[in-house]
């Protein structure tokens, strides 16, 4: 787990968000996660405008073996999905952390970051 | 916790960076680099598959064609004078699938080859019956199961100097004995290959030399996409003991053309209204997204529900298996997540239709 990017933060359930440079956030699932599913061949996103509170199921991730929920890690309002991902969801298996993030959203409160999962701690969840 | 259980070939998975689960107590590996590449391994070249965790009996002395006459669903005589492999079901006396397996016959000796979780019940169910007809059940613990299967499947065994080159001459379900070793032309894919059933001492050096000829190592992951693909039902999941064969897509599976015969099942199938009774089916999900295990089905003339259901990565679409009542056309909905999507109703051997 040492290819975790440093400015990313967690959920233990496997998402990150970055917080970028506009002030907005971007989230996606970790390369832990993606590694779990396997194969992954479908998602479901948000739809842009549709406000999600943190720690709530915002999308779907399917593998051939499993659907899962894919969480928020923090609050706000949908302001872009990434379409991508329904015609090619494999690319979240090559490219977790960057071309295969899910939906960046305008935060409600920046503050809820403080509360999330440093790389340094989520990598002990994973090693559990 | 209960200690699982591991096959002979436990860390040879482990030093192929194979993902272990637990499967019905055994640790049996899942994946080895990824489920779609073994997939299409298997239906482009030829995968090898560690399948010891199923159980393998022999029987000694009395009237064994007697025996699986009662026992078994299916007329044992199609092959008691053959060299083959014949497929069915064991039933209770209400006709509820108990398992389904397959009996070889060759060189005068009976095999059976039925599903790791049902071993104990299956054992104690053979002792119980073989002893009106004076047979020794023998359950061969000594053994294991590798299956090579793929269109290359027959020159990577044939290029192995270890397995006779006479199973080049099996037909499909032939099968023949080597020793003790069973070599058969079954498997669980679809496609062409063997089976074979041998000692737990030769299993690592024909997994070694298999990997060596270029067979690729397949997961529980793979196996069940790929027998999905191929139509084939998993006992536990698309038919349990409380479904009877009818009702299972395995009504060619029993055979009542003696008349004279009584298998264990027959009185109580003799019962069932096959024009009303549900049916198995296959299911093509047409918008996005992915048919998993329990997803309600609704169609013109009533409901169902999905028994099994994945991707199949050689249609790129998701597929399934499901039990409906009958009265269908070819179209229905299936609800995913409280939406209501387009299925097709098709013919459970998806794989046919994918080369169509």
């Amino acid at each position: 787990m040492n290819d975790i990017p440093g400015d990313l933060k967690f959920l233990s359930s496997h998402e990150w968000v970055r917080v970028e440079p506009d002030g907005s956030v971007t989230i996606g699932i970790s390369d832990h996660a993606q590694d779990l599913l396997g194969d992954i061949v479908f998602v479901e996103l948000p739809d842009i405008g549709q406000s999600i509170d943190a720690e709530t199921d915002a999308a779907i991730v399917e593998s051939v073996k499993a659907a899962s929920d894919v969480y928020s890690p923090i609050s706000g309002e949908v302001t872009e999905v990434n379409s991508i991902l329904e015609d090619q969801p494999e690319i979240i298996n090559s490219s977790p952390y960057e071309d295969g993030w899910f939906f960046k959203m305008a935060p409600s409160d920046l503050g809820e970051i403080e509360d999330l999962l440093s790389p340094e701690d989520y990598s002990e969840v994973c090693e559990d | 916790m209960i200690q699982p259980k591991n096959t002979v070939l436990h860390s040879s998975h482990i030093d192929l960076g194979a993902k272990m689960v637990n499967f019905a107590q055994w640790e049996m590996p899942i994946t080895y680099s990824s489920l779609m590449e073994e997939h299409h391994a298997v239906r482009k070249t030829a995968g090898i598959f560690d399948v010891s965790h199923m159980a393998v009996f022999d029987f000694n002395g009395g009237d064994q064609i007697g025996f699986f006459e009662k026992i078994f669903a299916n007329d044992i005589k199609k092959i008691a004078n053959e060299n083959k492999a014949l497929y069915g079901v064991l039933l209770n006396e209400d006709g509820g699938i108990l398992d389904d397996l397959i009996i070889y016959h060759a060189n005068n000796r009976f095999r059976l080859v039925s599903n790791c979780s049902t071993r104990e019940q299956n054992f104690d169910w053979y002792k119980k019956h073989a002893v009106d007809f004076g047979v020794e059940v023998v359950e061969r613990k000594d053994m294991g199961i590798l299956a090579i299967q793929g269109p290359a499947a027959m020159k990577k065994i044939l290029a192995m100097n270890e397995i006779s080159p006479l199973v080049e001459n099996l037909e499909p379900f032939g099968c023949m004995f080597a020793g003790e070793h069973l070599y058969a032309r079954t498997g669980y894919t679809g496609e062409d290959g063997l089976e074979l059933i041998v000692t737990n001492d030769v299993i690592v050096s024909l997994w070694e030399k298999a990997l060596a000829k270029g067979c690729t190592p397949i997961g529980l992951g793979a196996r069940d996409t790929l027998r999905l693909e191929a139509g084939l039902n998993l006992y536990g999941n698309d038919m349990t003991i409380n479904n009877h064969p009818y009702e299972s897509n395995l009504a060619w599976t029993i055979d009542m053309k003696d008349e004279a015969r009584n298998f264990i099942g027959k009185n109580a199938l003799l019962k069932v209204d096959r024009e009303v009774s549900q049916k198995i089916i296959g299911v093509l999900l047409k918008d996005r997204g992915v048919l998993r295990p329990g997803y309600e089905i609704i169609h013109e003339q009533g409901k169902g529900i999905i028994l099994s259901g994945t991707y199949s990565p050689t249609l790129e679409a998701s597929i399934g298996l499901a039990r409906v009542d009958q009265g269908h056309g070819d179209k229905g909905q299936v609800m995913i997540r409280n939406k209501a999507l387009n299925i097709e109703f098709v013919s459970p051997r998806f794989l046919r239709q994918g080369k169509m």
